[in-house]
C-alpha cells in the first residue's frame, strides 16, 4: 500500500515508522525538519489521562508504547520516568483526586494517594499547607524532537522516502496530494498529519489552534523530582472556551526546570504574551515558591491542535476519498503518537485494533454517515 | 590607562571577597571576575566548571558569554565580569545546589518611569546619543549592561552622558513588551521603561571561531582581554598572545603592554596584500592613520600577517599555542608558550534588542537609514550595532541619532556627510579583514564549539539550519542564548540563530512574571 504522510511532527513520524515497518510504501512530506513544529514546543510528558475512558484506554495505550520504545530511543531523548505528581491543594481536591485514583486502578493504571508529610518529603520545595497528591509513578518525560527525527531515520531505514523542503497545498479526493512544487503524489492514502495547520489543508476539520507558552529555567539539579501539576489542570484544559494557566513543571534531565502551562483558544500569533507568563507564572510561584529565583533562560509558545470533545482525530475523513487524518491531540499527542501509528496501521491495513477507534474516528464531526461517505 | 584598578592601587584600597568559603583580597572598583582571575596561581583562570565537567574561565569580558558566572550573594548565573566587588560578598563558582535554595527576595512593586528618549547601551554611539538628545531638551535614560559607562570594545568621547540625561548601569534589556515598553532587569529587580523614541546602541561582541583548545581557562577575547584589564585584571609579567583579526588586536595587544604583559605574539590573519590596500586608504584619513601608526610602534616587533592560531593546549607553566603562517600549501607552524591568549576574529553587532522591537536587520547590522532610523519608526539604532565601524562612525551616529530622537533632526544635516564617510570606512574595514577560508575548518571533531552545553563540532554537522541544529543538538541552548556559538557556527557551519526570545538575557524566573504595565 503507499501512504504518503503529511507533516513529520512526532505522529507523523511514529505514523511513518510503524507503516514502514508494516510493509507499506511510505513517502513523508515536511515544509522544514522532523519534529520542529508543536513537536519541539510541548513539554513532552507522557502521561495517563483520566477523564473519560477513551481517554484513558489511548493514553495508557500511548504510555506503554514509549516504555516499550524506550530502550531503543537515542540518548538525546532524554526519556526517563519521574513520573508525575497532581498536587490537591485542599480537601476538596484531595477527594478528586481520591476518585482519579479509583479510575485510574479501574484502568490498571498504578497510582497512590500521598498525605501532606509525604509529599513535602518527595517534593520539599513545593509550599507547605498542601493537602497532598495523587502520584502516578510510570508517567514518563522524554525530549520530543531528536525522537521524531530518530523515528523518520528508522522509517527510511525501513523503506519510506522523506521529502523536505516542500509543503502541501491540497488533498484531493483519490489519494492525491498537490505539493507547493507544482508537484503531485498521488497515494492508497494521504494521511495528514501536521497538528494545527490541519484546517488549512482541510477546509471543514474541526480544529482550532490552541496556544501554550512553556519557560525553561538554568539548570536547578533536585529543585523538583516529578513532573508536578495542579489537580484542577485537566479541568481547566477542558473548558476550550476560555483561557486558561495551570501550575505544571517538569524536571529535565539537564536538571532544568520546564515550566507551564497556558491555554488560549484561538491565538495563534508566536508571539510570547508578558501578561499570560505573568498570570501562568504566578500560579506556579503560588505552588513553587522557589522557582522564582531560578534564572529563566527562554520563553516560547506553541500551537496545540485542539478539537470540539478533546479527543484526536484518527482515521478517514470521508468528505475525501483516500483522506486519512492524524491530529487534534491537543496536549496529548506526545503521549499518544506511538497508540496513533498503531491506530492507523490497523485502520489502513484492516488489521485488528489494540484500542477501540471509535472515540477518534473524524467522521464522528460529520453531519453525513460514514457508510455512506465510504 | 585610567582603569578602576590603577586608581585603586594607588589608593591602596582593598575589600575581602569570599569565595567558595576562601577569603580573597580585591582591588575596590575591580569586577569580580578581574579579582577571580588576580588571584593568582595556575587556577586561577579556572571559574566555572562545563555541563560535562572541564574547567572553563572568562572568554568575553563584556557580559556575553557567561563563561564567568557564578553565585553572588545568593544570586544565581550572575556575569562577575558585570560585577563590581563589595566588601564581604559571597562568591560561589560551583553549580548552585538545589536545596536548600537561597530564597532573596524580589521585590513585590516593579519600578517603572518614563522619558522621551531611552538610549539602550552607554558606549560611545550611546553617550553621544543621549548627550546630544540631552542638550537639545529630552529628558534621557541611558542604561547599559555593564556597572561603568564608556563601551567595551572601542573607547572615546566622553566617559559619561552629558546635558542631564540618566545613567542606569548593570542594567539589561529582557524584553520588549507589546505595548512597546521596555523590561529591563537590574541587580534589584524588574524596571519597566515608556520612551517616545528608543535609540538602540547595542555595540558589538567578538566572533569566535572554534579551534582544538579554545575552550582552556587562559584562552579569552581580545576585547574580552581588554575589557578584562580595564576591570582591573593585573597582567603585569603576563606573558600573553595576541590572534585573530582586525585593529582591535593592536589595540589589545597595546592595552596588555601599557599594562606590564609581555607580548609574545599578535597574530592576524589578513594577509599583507588586503593590509596594504586598507593602509593607503588609511592615508586618505590622517586621522585613522595616526591611531594606527600611534598603537602599532609599541608592538610592530611581535606583529605578524597572515597568522593564525591553530590549537592550543595546557602546559605545566601556562598554554602553549600553535600559530600557523604562510599560504596554502606553503605553511610552517611554531608553538609559542604563554600564560594568556587573546583570540577575536573580528567584532558582529549586537542585534538582539533590534530583534525583539521587530526592526530589520541586514547583512552588517541593524538597517538604518542615513538618519539613524530603523524600520521601525519609534527606534532608531546607531554605532556598532548597525555595522562594525570604529569608534568615530559610532560618534557621528550616536549624536545623529540623539538629535532626530529628541526633535531636533534639522540641527544633525551638518553631520550627514561625516556620517557617509564612517560608513565607507566600516564598508572597507569589514572587506580587508575578510576571514581566511582555512578558519572554518580549524575544529577538530571533538572540539567544543557550544560552551554552554558543550556541543561539539561533529554534533553540528548535517543540518540544515540552526533551528534545527539547535533542537537537535541544544547548541545555543544555554545561558548565552547562542551569542557565542551563534558567531562560531556562522564561520563553520555557515547558520547563526536568525530570532530571539524572551528574556533576552536570563533573569530570575520571577522577573519573567513581572513584565506587565500597572
Amino acid at each position: 500500500m503507499d501512504v504518503v504522510i503529511v507533516g513529520a511532527g512526532i505522529v507523523g513520524a511514529a505514523s511513518a515508522l510503524a507503516l514502514a515497518r508494516a510493509g507499506c510504501r511510505v513517502t513523508v512530506v515536511e515544509e522544514r525538519f522532523p519534529g520542529g513544529g508543536a513537536t519541539a514546543a510541548g513539554m513532552g510528558h507522557v502521561v495517563v489521562i483520566d477523564d473519560s475512558p477513551a481517554q484513558i484506554a489511548l493514553t495508557s495505550r500511548g504510555r506503554a508504547l514509549w516504555e516499550s520504545l524506550a530502550p531503543h530511543l537515542p540518548a538525546a531523548a532524554e526519556y526517563r520516568r519521574p513520573g508525575t505528581a497532581w498536587v490537591a491543594a485542599d480537601d476538596d481536591e484531595l477527594a478528586e483526586a481520591a476518585a482519579k485514583a479509583e479510575r485510574l486502578a479501574a484502568a490498571g493504571v498504578a497510582a497512590r494517594l500521598v498525605g501532606p508529610a509525604e509529599l513535602a518529603r518527595f517534593e520539599p520545595a513545593l509550599r507547605p499547607g498542601l493537602a497532598g497528591a495523587l502520584v502516578v509513578p510510570d508517567d514518563a518525560v522524554v525530549y520530543p524532537p531528536p525522537v521524531a527525527a530518530w523515528m523518520v531515520a528508522e522509517a527510511i531505514d525501513a523503506g519510506a522516502r522523506l521529502r523536505r523542503g516542500v509543503a502541501a497545498t491540497a488533498v484531493e479526493p483519490g489519494g492525491v496530494l498537490r505539493l507547493t512544487d507544482g508537484g503531485r503524489i498521488e497515494a492508497d492514502a494521504v494521511v495528514v498529519a501536521t497538528g494545527a495547520a490541519a484546517a488549512r489543508l482541510v477546509p471543514g476539520v474541526p480544529i482550532r489552534p490552541r496556544k501554550g507558552h512553556l519557560v525553561i529555567t538554568d539548570r536547578a539539579p533536585g529543585l523538583i523530582r516529578h513532573q508536578i501539576v495542579e489537580l484542577g489542570y485537566v479541568k481547566r484544559a477542558h473548558d476550550v472556551g476560555t483561557d486558561s494557566v495551570a501550575f505544571n513543571v517538569q524536571p529535565r534531565a539537564t536538571g532544568q526546570v520546564l515550566v507551564g502551562s497556558s491555554r488560549q483558544i484561538d491565538v495563534t500569533a508566536p508571539a510570547v504574551e508578558p501578561k499570560l507568563l505573568e498570570t501562568m507564572l504566578a500560579r506556579c510561584f503560588d505552588y513553587l515558591p522557589r522557582l522564582a529565583t531560578v534564572p529563566a533562560i527562554r520563553a516560547w509558545t506553541g500551537l496545540r491542535a485542539a478539537t470540539p470533545d478533546g479527543l484526536p482525530l484518527v482515521g478517514p475523513w470521508p468528505a475525501i476519498a483516500g483522506l486519512w487524518l492524524a491530529t487534534g491531540h491537543e496536549g496529548l499527542g506526545i503521549t499518544t503518537a506511538p497508540a496513533t501509528a498503531e491506530g492507523l496501521v490497523a485502520g489502513l491495513l484492516g488489521r485488528d485494533a489494540v484500542v477501540d477507534p471509535a472515540p477518534w474516528l473524524p467522521a464522528r464531526f460529520l453531519a453525513v454517515p460514514v457508510e455512506a461517505a465510504r | 590607562m585610567n582603569g578602576p584598578a590603577d586608581t585603586a592601587r594607588s589608593h591602596r584600597d582593598t575589600v575581602t571577597l569570599v569565595v567558595d568559603g576562601v577569603s580573597v583580597a580585591a582591588v575596590r572598583g575591580q569586577s569580580v571576575a578581574a579579582a577571580l582571575l588576580s588571584r593568582g596561581g595556575a587556577t586561577a583562570w579556572h571559574v566555572r566548571t562545563s555541563v560535562t565537567g572541564a574547567p572553563r574561565g572568562p572568554l568575553c569580558g563584556m557580559g556575553v558569554c557567561f563563561e564567568c558566572r557564578a553565585t553572588v550573594d545568593g544570586r544565581e548565573l550572575v556575569r562577575t565580569c558585570q560585577e563590581t566587588v563589595r566588601d564581604g560578598m559571597r562568591v560561589d563558582t560551583a553549580a548552585p545546589a538545589a536545596a536548600p535554595r537561597a530564597c532573596p527576595a524580589i521585590p513585590a512593586v516593579p519600578r517603572h518611569g518614563s522619558c522621551d528618549v531611552l538610549v539602550v547601551g552607554a558606549g560611545p554611539a550611546g553617550i553621544a546619543a543621549a548627550s546630544a538628545a540631552a542638550t537639545a531638551g529630552a529628558d534621557v535614560i541611558v542604561i547599559d549592561d555593564n556597572p561603568a559607562p564608556g563601551g567595551q570594545i572601542w573607547r572615546g568621547g566622553a566617559a559619561r552622558p552629558e546635558g542631564g540625561a540618566r545613567f542606569f548601569p548593570g542594567t539589561a534589556v529582557v524584553t520588549v513588551t507589546p505595548s512597546g515598553a521596555i523590561q529591563l532587569q537590574d541587580a534589584v529587580g524588574t524596571r519597566q521603561v515608556v520612551a517616545r523614541r528608543i535609540v538602540l546602541a547595542t555595540g558589538a561582541r567578538e566572533r569566535f571561531v572554534p579551534f582544538p583548545g579554545w575552550t582552556l581557562p587562559g584562552v579569552v577575547g581580545a576585547g574580552g582581554l581588554q575589557a578584562l584589564v580595564k576591570q582591573g585584571l593585573d597582567v603585569a609579567g603576563r606573558r600573553v598572545v595576541v590572534a585573530g583579526s582586525g585593529p582591535l588586536l593592536l589595540a589589545v595587544a597595546d592595552v596588555a603592554a601599557r599594562s606590564g604583559a609581555r607580548l609574545e605574539a599578535i597574530a592576524e590573519q589578513a594577509d599583507r596584500v588586503r593590509l596594504a590596500g586598507f593602509a593607503a586608504w588609511l592615508v586618505a584619513e590622517p586621522a585613522k592613520l595616526v591611531q594606527a601608526v600611534g598603537l602599532a610602534r609599541t608592538t610592530a616587533a611581535v606583529y605578524r600577517l597572515a597568522t593564525f592560531p591553530v590549537a592550543v593546549r595546557a602546559a605545566a607553566d601556562g598554554l602553549v599555542v600553535t600559530l600557523r603562517s604562510g599560504r596554502p600549501g606553503r605553511e610552517r607552524d611554531r608553538d609559542v608558550a604563554c600564560d594568556i591568549l587573546a583570540c577575536g576574529f573580528g567584532l558582529v553587532p549586537n542585534t538582539d534588542v533590534a530583534r525583539a522591537f521587530g526592526c530589520a536587520i541586514g547583512a552588517d547590522g541593524v538597517v538604518v537609514d542615513e538618519r539613524q532610523r530603523t524600520t521601525r519608526p519609534d527606534v532608531l539604532a546607531a554605532g556598532e550595532c548597525t555595522g562594525i565601524g570604529g569608534v568615530d562612525k559610532s560618534l557621528v551616529e550616536g549624536r545623529v541619532a540623539g538629535l532626530v530622537a529628541a526633535g531636533a533632526g534639522a540641527t544633525a544635516a551638518p553631520l550627514l556627510a561625516e556620517v557617509r564617510r564612517a560608513r565607507q570606512f566600516a564598508a572597507r574595514l569589514l572587506d580587508t579583514f575578510a576571514l581566511d577560508p582555512r578558519l572554518r575548518t580549524l575544529a577538530s571533531a571533538e572540539t567544543v564549539v557550544c560552551r554552554c552545553e558543550d556541543v561539539v563540532a561533529e554534533r553540528l554537522r548535517g543540518f540544515t539550519g540552526w533551528r534545527e541544529a539547535k533542537l537537535l543538538s541544544r547548541v545555543g541552548m544555554g545561558p548565552c542564548q547562542g551569542r557565542v556559538c551563534g558567531t562560531a557556527t556562522a564561520v563553520t557551519c555557515g547558520f547563526a540563530p536568525d530570532d530571539v526570545r524572551p528574556p533576552l538575557v536570563p533573569v530570575p524566573t520571577g522577573a519573567l512574571a513581572d513584565a506587565v504595565s500597572p
